[in-house]
């Protein structure tokens, strides 16, 4: 099982890779939209990656409720 | 004007290499082409990842950033940039012969590979046949409207002539035309090639676009594309514009014959030509070049020879630019309008390589091997697509 960090850390390198966010400023605090300039589209793919990084099944009604990172960590912690 | 193209990443260093006579075909080093039994492409002489940022690429079909790439060059060039356009006024015309066949083919094996859920959120605006106009739309802002014609290899010379009719009719001040493709992928590939109608000169990339020549065997597939930024001429006075050429007029018809082969007498496109003539209100005898079609296909070559003898006359200095830059479909129109303008311009004929035993049919004059310097009042550019599109548009100096 992964911790807060490690799963904040994976978030951001997807992040990176799928929509060009500086790891440095990906924080738990960080809004998805707001804050990092994720759009929807990145964001389906944000989920795609994080399921197959850390094996969670993230349902698509599940997503609307990941606002920050913080919110993805906690659900990818207790689903993994 | 831009354009990326096998000869170079903007329109003077295009130019500089077809005045040169170089080519812009090699073999291709894809592992897939060791399949196929086309081994050679005139591929892009720089790479869009180059030009364009990583994550800005991945949500683009290359056709797209091809199309992106020559708009930049063009806006500006045009400088447009910080005029004070009305963006309700500012059109687009940007079409594709194929569009994002490369995303939809890569997106398939993603499927079949790993799953629907692995598809990529971006497939559809990345394959949509108007994606690369709409792409330029969004990045200039353009309100006027956005289209994108598509009739396969005619298909950049069309949008140009629906920008000009977009001018004409009123319904914009600005349109940015052009056309684009990049289809280098073994499926089109594979497809042309079980037509026939590639050229499978494989140990002689360079001479393998040989249009008019006897020892032609069909066309090289190219990518790139092309853009101009079309004006009314009085909203580029007014701010003091550079202007290239006047884009005087346009023809376009349909053959009604056959879904692949063209007229073997031209009549569809001497028809276009005619109309191209009528509506520039310009004299035959001022038309002194031609940048032709002329793919390098054995029927192809000879029909619009037919054409144009019926339609223009003996007297103009043909040139075929795909001889250097293969065949770049949806963009070759584009491409070649920057060509036929450049040689306005700069008053001279860009060569046709590798015309070294022309055919018999060939009954007139070629640019052949050299550049040739020639004052050119009018000057006509001829594409022809598949399904039996005719588009012939009319250049005069400015």
């Amino acid at each position: 099982m992964a911790t807060r960090e490690e799963v904040v850390s994976g978030l951001a390198e997807i992040l990176e890779e799928v929509a060009g966010v500086n790891p440095d400023d990906v924080s738990e605090e960080k809004s998805f939209t707001e804050d990092l300039d994720v759009d929807s589209l990145s964001m389906v793919e944000v989920v795609v990656a994080a399921e197959e990084k850390f094996g969670a099944k993230i349902p698509d009604d599940e997503v609307q409720n990941l606002k920050t990172v913080g919110d993805a960590v906690s659900f990818i912690v207790a689903n993994s | 004007m831009g354009a990326t193209s096998p000869l170079g990443g903007d329109v003077a260093s295009t130019w500089d290499a077809m005045l040169a006579g170089r080519s812009g075909v090699s073999v291709m080093t894809q592992e897939w082409a060791e399949l196929l039994p086309v081994k050679i492409a005139a591929q892009l002489a720089v790479e869009p990842s180059e030009v364009i940022d990583r994550v800005k690429l991945r949500r683009l079909d290359r056709s797209e950033a091809t199309a992106l790439i020559a708009a930049a060059e063009a806006w500006a060039d045009s400088g447009l940039a910080g005029a004070g356009i009305d963006p309700e006024r500012l059109g687009v015309v940007v079409g594709s012969g194929i569009g994002g066949a490369q995303t939809l083919l890569a997106q398939d094996d993603i499927l079949e590979a790993s799953g629907a859920r692995r598809v990529s959120p971006h497939t559809v605006p990345m394959l949509m046949p108007n994606g690369p106009a709409a792409f330029v739309g969004l990045e200039y802002g353009a309100q006027a409207g956005v289209h994108a014609p598509t009739s396969a290899c005619a298909t950049g010379a069309e949008s140009i002539a629906w920008g000009l009719d977009m001018i004409r009719s009123g319904r914009a001040d600005i349109v940015i035309a052009g056309g684009t493709e990049a289809v280098i992928h073994p499926l089109p590939i594979a497809g042309f090639a079980s037509m026939r109608a590639m050229s499978t000169r494989n140990d002689e990339p360079e001479k393998a676009s040989r249009p008019w020549d006897k020892g032609r065997d069909g066309f090289v597939l190219g990518e790139g594309a092309g853009v101009l930024i079309l004006e009314r001429a009085d909203h580029a006075a007014a701010r003091g514009a550079r202007i290239y050429a006047r884009l005087a007029g346009a023809g376009m018809t349909s053959d009604g014959y056959d879904i692949v082969q063209p007229h073997p007498e031209g009549t569809g496109a001497a028809r276009a030509i005619a109309k191209a003539l009528r509506d520039a209100d310009v004299a035959k005898s001022d038309v002194v070049h031609v940048n032709a079609h002329a793919t390098s296909t054995p029927v192809g070559d000879i029909a619009e020879i037919a054409a144009l003898k019926a339609a223009l006359g003996d007297h103009p200095v043909l040139t075929a630019t795909k001889s250097m830059t293969g065949h770049l479909l949806g963009a070759a129109g584009a491409l070649e309008s920057i060509a036929t303008i450049l040689a306005i311009r700069d008053s001279v004929v860009p060569p046709t390589i590798n015309l070294d035993d022309p055919d018999d049919a060939l009954t007139m004059d070629v640019a052949a091997h050299k550049a040739r310097p020639l004052q050119i009042p009018a000057a006509l550019n001829n594409s022809f697509g598949f399904g039996g599109h005719n588009v012939a548009l009319l250049f005069t100096r400015a």
